[in-house]
């Protein structure tokens, strides 16, 4: 408790308890009622409000000496019939609103007890507003009014606490404390059982709710600056602005206090202020009034004036003006202390400034704004929309009123359609926590019911593939004026390009962009793009392994959209639907991609990936996008019948892992299922066959077909872990892409099939199911076993005979890299594996220890082997933990 | 309600054993009931136990939002 508190008497405290006893059970029993309940009563709330408007206005003038009576009486029919018709149709108990296509539900949570303090200045008005948005919200209000209006704003509780009460509000649903001292507040402020503090009011009433440390509603003062450009409509602004200002006084924070008037109009201006009942001072009487009305120590308006006369003021100050007078008028130079009329003046004191232009006249509005306005409210009277974008622009104040009076503006709901409040939020530019026009929204906690979604998933292949032997021949069907084939110079060598130019059609003028092996660089794709702008070049035609289609992909995406950054697109993402590179869809040029794989298990030919090597950067570049997957596929197993032993076995691995990696992706559909699941049984069947019989026609077609079916399915569910082991691995070992991949399959099969320590975060994945899809891949190809762990196991172990079959090394050890070496790499290649896209869709997330764990699982090679001996811990520098048994289950 | 509570009240009278309140056909509770629940809770206090039956969840917020739901128990 604060000092101030502990000076409270035990009698004073035991008072304030009851009234919060009171309010609590109040909010507890109200969290009860239903919507029609209150709907129910807030109606003849208003009813009762409004029947007594006058009457609490009158209260209001008595008790406070602030204000017009009649101002007062409509003050507070617009707090009770506006706020009425804004809320009666608002849901505000249980569901309030429902987004079905997001999935999404908001649900009303009442706050429970509201300590609310209402200003001097409108104290009838604010109590009636804040009674409504109670009861429509299911609330318990403790009021602290102003202690110059206790008697009128208690009066005001009562009429609409007996007819709440009496239309089955819960009872002590709202109290009021008696003689409320700032201590009193400062107990309530800090009280466990109030939920929200709503302070309306002054600087003082505001900060105390806010250092409090309790969630708070401050709304505090303003300094309303207005732009009187020159194409308005003079008549209709002067009338406004007397009208406002002089509402009840100049009581509300809202209303106009200094008014910015353009040069060429500034002398009309005044004489129509005068003509309608305003005295325009002179610079003899504006001096006097600003020694008499602000206070020379503080630099605020003396509170004598607040809500007083024109004629009053005039009268105290030694003013002489006109009986009828209205609005005193003060021209002043310039805004700021040493001008001490331009602050608030809660009273009718208007402040006029002749402005040199619109800039001028913009930035003394926002000096203005800026001298205790900030956040609250501006006004602006102009035809010129670019007038009132700019003010709305550089003003900072949560309604800026347009044409139309201040102060009732601001209200809502009566010159404009803003919601109809007596609070202004000033946003944090006044120290608020809202710049709303407060609403019932602000007493209620809005709790979202978020239902599971799953943004619609795709499967996106290119338009056409030909396969089995001599699809070549289709090359036919597409007419071209220039095709450049981009090949290796070995496959030019051998005749390949031979049997391209045999089918293209007779009229294609025909060149070679031949391309050294190995990994595609940049300057490789420069040289590329030279050839096809020299040769105007209408069709690519890709010849070759999976670098050589990625060269072209490449060059295909520059030579169309030529300002493409390859760089920006290759940029990291995690979801490619919310990534933030965006590839060109305006096409400078429109050239058709043909690809023809000469190897099989990139599956590039159907892939939207190509990667690229920048030499000079020191990295490479990962391109994903389905602009860049070929319009046309070619898969004609009589390029690839001449495919080295190793070759055969490297990139059969490759399409082996795509369809497993692909078949547990957490991008996984029905649709790449079938894909993934058919490339692995064709791999599991054909490719020991095409490696021990090369020249076996059957399968080396089967296995051409293989490693584009594995394509189809991984170009849209993806890869996994093994995928990003093996890309750093094999970039830091200069090893095969194929040959990794084989390296790590055993161990990412047995990691994915264990228990995760992490689940990877998605929505696609309703359960862990990579055991049971992996038990299914065991099942379709016929390895037998009972339970899933048994099937699971027969997979691993069907995976090493097949590398043992293929002769591809069985440890990275066996590479021929030493422990030493591979100990100081390991670190790196976990972190890189980790960086690495290609596990995102991974059904295990892989912690950065687990990914060298699966390198030392690797590097010490066959796993199966080992399952029953293998230690069950794993340590980053030589288990094998996913070779475990119990983990394999 | 709170007038059946004041029955259980009268029927301890300070003495000990269990007593079972039957909530099942309680749709609301009001503030009247929630004083007598606290005296109720406060009289016994741990010389018997108090059981609630047939809460509904909108009764039992209200106990719970009343500091109220620890000192009984709830029957199902």
């Amino acid at each position: 408790m604060t000092e101030s508190v502990s000076s409270l008497s035990e009698d004073r405290i035991a008072y304030l308890e009851g009234l919060v006893s009171q309010a609590r059970t109040a909010a507890a029993v109200f969290t009860q009622y239903t919507q029609e309940d209150v709907d129910r009563i807030v109606k003849p709330m208003v009813s009762a409000a409004m029947e007594q408007a006058q009457h609490l206005a009158r209260l209001a003038i008595e008790e406070t000496k602030i204000g017009v009576l009649e101002d007062k009486a409509l003050k507070n029919m617009v707090a009770a019939e506006f706020v009425y018709n804004y809320v009666k149709d608002k849901r505000t108990v249980g569901q309030i609103n429902e987004f079905p296509e997001r999935g999404l539900v908001e649900v009303a949570e009442p706050i429970g007890v509201i300590f609310s303090l209402t200003p001097i200045t409108n104290p009838v008005a604010t109590v009636i507003f804040k009674c409504i948005m109670a009861i429509k919200t299911r609330n318990a209000v403790i009021f602290s009014p102003h202690p110059r209006s206790w008697h009128c704003c208690y009066e005001a509780m009562k009429i609409m606490y007996e007819a709440a009460v009496k239309h089955g509000a819960p009872e002590g649903v709202f109290t009021c404390v008696e003689a409320s001292t700032l201590q009193d507040n400062d107990y309530l402020m800090h009280h466990k059982a109030v939920g929200l503090i709503d302070a309306t009011g002054g600087q003082g009433v505001v900060r105390a709710a806010y250092s409090s440390g309790k969630p708070a509603l401050g709304v505090g003062p303003g300094n309303t600056p207005v732009y009187l450009e020159k194409t308005a409509d003079l008549d209709t602004a002067v009338v406004d602005i007397i009208t406002s200002k002089t509402f009840d006084n100049g009581t509300i924070c809202a209303s106009e206090q200094t008014v910015v008037i353009d040069d060429e109009i500034y002398d009309l201006v005044l004489t129509k202020f005068a003509d309608l009942g305003s005295h325009i001072c002179n610079e003899k009487e504006a001096a006097l009034l600003a020694r008499t009305v602000i206070d020379p120590e503080t630099g605020f308006a003396r509170p004598m004036a607040v809500g007083q006369r024109a004629t009053d003021i005039a009268r105290v100050v030694g003013l002489s003006v006109k009986p009828n007078t209205k609005l005193l008028v003060a021209p002043i130079q310039g805004v700021g202390r040493e001008h001490p009329l331009s602050v608030e003046k809660l009273f009718p004191l208007l402040t006029v400034y002749r402005a040199k232009s619109v800039d001028e006249a913009l930035k003394v509005c926002v000096d203005v704004n800026h001298a205790g306005g900030l956040g609250h409210t501006a006004v602006v009277f102009s035809r010129n929309d670019e007038v009132i974008r700019k003010f709305g622009e550089v003003i900072n104040a949560g309604r800026i009123i347009v044409n139309s009076p201040g102060s009732i503006g601001a209200l809502g709901g009566v010159y404009n359609d803003m919601v109809p409040t007596l609070s202004f939020g000033c946003g944090t530019g006044g120290g608020n926590s809202t710049m709303d026009n407060v609403n019932v929204y602000h007493y209620l906690n809005i709790k979202r019911v978020a239902r599971r979604t799953q943004a619609p998933m795709w499967f996106r292949i290119p338009n056409q593939i030909y396969f089995n032997l001599n699809a070549v021949e289709n090359l036919r069907q597409f007419p071209s004026r220039s095709t450049i084939v981009v090949t290796n110079p070995i496959l030019e060598q051998v005749g390949y390009v031979d049997i391209v130019r045999r089918y293209l059609p007779p009229q294609t003028s025909v060149h070679v962009a031949a391309i050294p092996d190995g990994e595609p660089e940049v300057k490789v794709v420069t040289q590329g793009l030279e050839a096809l702008k020299l040769y105007k070049a209408d069709q690519i035609i890709a010849l070759g392994g999976g670098s050589v289609i990625d060269v072209a992909k490449i060059m295909k995406l520059k030579y169309e959209s030529p300002e493409a950054d390859l760089e920006e697109l290759g940029a990291a993402f995690l979801d490619i639907r919310k990534r933030v590179a965006e590839y060109p869809t305006e096409k400078a040029n429109r050239v058709r991609l043909i690809a023809i794989p000469t190897t099989s298990g990139t599956g590039s030919e159907v892939t939207p990936f190509a990667v690229l090597i920048d030499k000079e950067r020191g990295r490479k570049v990962t391109l994903t996008d389905y602009s860049l997957s070929p319009d046309v596929a070619i898969v004609d197993p009589q390029f690839v019948m001449s495919m080295p032993r190793g070759l055969t076995a490297d990139t059969g691995i490759d399409c082996l892992t795509h369809g497993l990696e692909a078949a547990v992706s957490v991008y996984a559909s029905p649709y790449t299922d079938a894909n993934a699941l058919q490339a692995i049984q064709m791999a599991f069947k054909y490719l020991p066959i095409a490696y021990e019989h090369p020249h076996d026609e059957e399968a080396r077609t089967m296995m051409h077909n293989a490693a584009c079916i594995a394509a189809l399915a991984f170009s849209n569910a993806s890869v996994g872990v093994n995928h990003a082991l093996a890309h750093a691995f094999g970039a830091r070992f200069g090893v095969a892409h194929g040959r990794a991949n084989a390296l790590m399959l055993p161990h990412v099969l047995a990691f994915n099939a264990s228990v995760p320590t992490k689940f990877m975060p998605s929505p696609h994945q309703r359960a862990y199911t990579a055991p049971q899809k992996y038990a299914m891949i065991a099942d379709l190809i016929g390895l037998g076993g009972n339970t899933i762990e048994e099937k699971v196991t027969n997979l691993v172990a069907a995976t090493e005979e097949l590398l043992d079959r293929l002769a591809i090394p069985r440890s990275i050890a066996d590479m021929g890299i030493s422990k030493e070496e591979f100990e100081r790499a390991v670190p790196d290649l976990a972190k890189i594996a980790f960086d690495d896209p290609s596990w995102r869709t991974n059904p295990r997330m892989p912690l950065i220890s687990e990914l060298a764990d699966l390198y030392w699982s690797a590097y010490q090679g066959r796993g199966l082997a080992k399952v029953v001996s293998a230690p069950e811990k794993q340590t980053a520098t030589g288990g094998d933990a996913y070779a475990s048994k119990s983990r394999v289950a | 309600m709170a007038g059946a509570v004041q029955e259980v009240l009268k029927k301890l009278n300070g003495a000990g054993g269990e007593v079972v309140l039957d909530f099942s056909s309680v749709l609301r509770i009001d503030a009247g009931a929630l004083r007598a629940m606290e005296n109720l809770a406060s009289t016994v206090d741990g010389k018997a136990q108090v059981a609630l039956h047939g809460v509904n969840t909108g009764v039992y917020k209200v106990l719970k939002l009343m500091k109220l739901a620890r000192r009984f128990s709830f029957l199902s």
